[in-house]
């Protein structure tokens, strides 16, 4: 079966990337430089993920009025430097957007 | 009196409240997504439950829709979830006393969100000793959700069809920018940060997620690149205040310089 094979891969190959570090369990030592480029990896992986879903919904770069993603973002940054709260973050993205959308609909 | 093991997992499920509120709209979202990607009901549940990855299983749905494979999509999951391979090994001195059950255990469930609560937990932190039983709270907090979130959607896309057009994926950005956020402390992570935002934009039709990987090891390059040369400036100046000094002292320097770039991080 197709979809069994393709979930059981997914769990495998995340599982292993959670698991190997601490299999090891401090027998792997990295050298500073690669300590200090670790310190980048999630902000840059978790914003470009979401750059696209933000600034292009529809395939193409809209920061127009009528996309409710970037409006709601920009809010919620705001938000989330002013406070540096991560709850008052989420909660006010999340009610800005809908707003944001039921507006411009 | 409750042990301090309970009071750790109490208070370990609770600091994740704020992932758990982000993940709802998203959970859901999959749940109703699944069906129209041509994923059976069956099939979005065991992803939820086994794969346990909010952000590629959102991914693999995309990647479903469009008729991809499923090889690619296991190996998209690789590549999307290479990030955990790090979140594990800036955890991984504080675990290496626990058994191999326990520590299998927590790596399963070291999703973004657990990364962000359990390493606030850690950090500068020495009453770590019950730490791990915080870590567990965490998970099985997010991890309950998770589940009931999607099972909801599944149910809630059969009623209303429609709902796809929500836009409550919304949520996961939001999550995200929300951890992102503290991160955004000196130059070289705000360069690093709109660096990989501008090439995941720029690159997003490269097939297979190959923009995201580009994306993402160009911001890793330039933060890291940037935070090299912003070190060599500070001590330039430093030598140039003071010729007459010692080179020991100079050396110390270097040493402290190093020790402050290493705990930039939030």
């Amino acid at each position: 079966m197709n979809e069994t094979m393709m979930i059981a891969g997914m769990a495998l190959v995340t599982f292993s990337m959670r698991y190997v570090m601490f299999a090891m369990a401090g027998r792997i030592r990295f050298p500073l430089w690669f300590k200090q480029a670790l310190g980048y990896v999630p902000p840059v992986v978790l914003s470009a993920i979401i750059a696209p879903l933000i600034l292009m919904p529809n395939g193409h770069l809209d920061i127009s009025l009528a996309n409710p993603y970037f409006w709601a973002a920009l809010v919620a940054a705001g938000v989330g430097f002013w406070r540096q709260h991560l709850l008052t973050t989420i909660v006010v993205g999340l009610l800005s957007f809908v707003l944001i959308k039921w507006m411009v609909s | 009196m409750p042990s301090s093991k309970s009071i750790e997992f109490i208070n370990g499920a609770k600091a994740t409240i704020p992932m758990i509120i982000g993940a709802i709209p998203f959970g859901i979202i999959f749940g109703t997504l699944a069906e129209s990607s041509g994923l059976s009901i069956w099939g979005a549940m065991a992803m939820s439950l086994f794969v346990y990855a909010g952000s590629s299983q959102f991914i693999a749905l995309g990647l479903l829709a469009m008729g991809v494979g499923p090889v690619i999509i296991v190996a998209t999951t690789f590549v999307v979830n290479l990030r955990h391979l790090l979140y594990a090994t800036a955890l991984v001195d504080k675990v290496s006393h626990l058994s191999h059950g326990w520590r299998a255990l927590l790596a399963f469930g070291l999703t973004d969100e657990a990364f962000a609560v359990v390493n606030g937990r850690y950090l500068g932190r020495t009453d770590t000793a019950r730490a791990h039983w915080f870590f567990l709270g965490s998970i099985v907090a997010m991890y309950g959700n998770w589940q009931l979130c999607t099972w909801l959607g599944i149910g809630l896309g059969e009623l209303f069809p429609d709902m796809t057009n929500w836009g409550l994926d919304f949520a996961m950005s939001v999550t995200f920018l929300g951890i992102v956020i503290p991160y955004l402390r000196n130059k070289p992570m705000w360069l690093a940060v709109i660096s990989a935002a501008t090439f995941a934009i720029i690159l997003r039709d490269l097939p297979h997620q190959l923009g995201l990987v580009v994306a993402a090891l160009s911001g890793i390059c330039i933060g890291y690149a940037s935070q090299q040369i912003e070190l060599r400036i500070k001590l330039a100046k430093l030598v140039s205040e003071g010729t007459n000094t010692a080179s020991p002292y100079a050396k110390s320097t270097t040493k402290a310089m190093n020790n402050k770039a290493r705990s930039t991080k939030p």
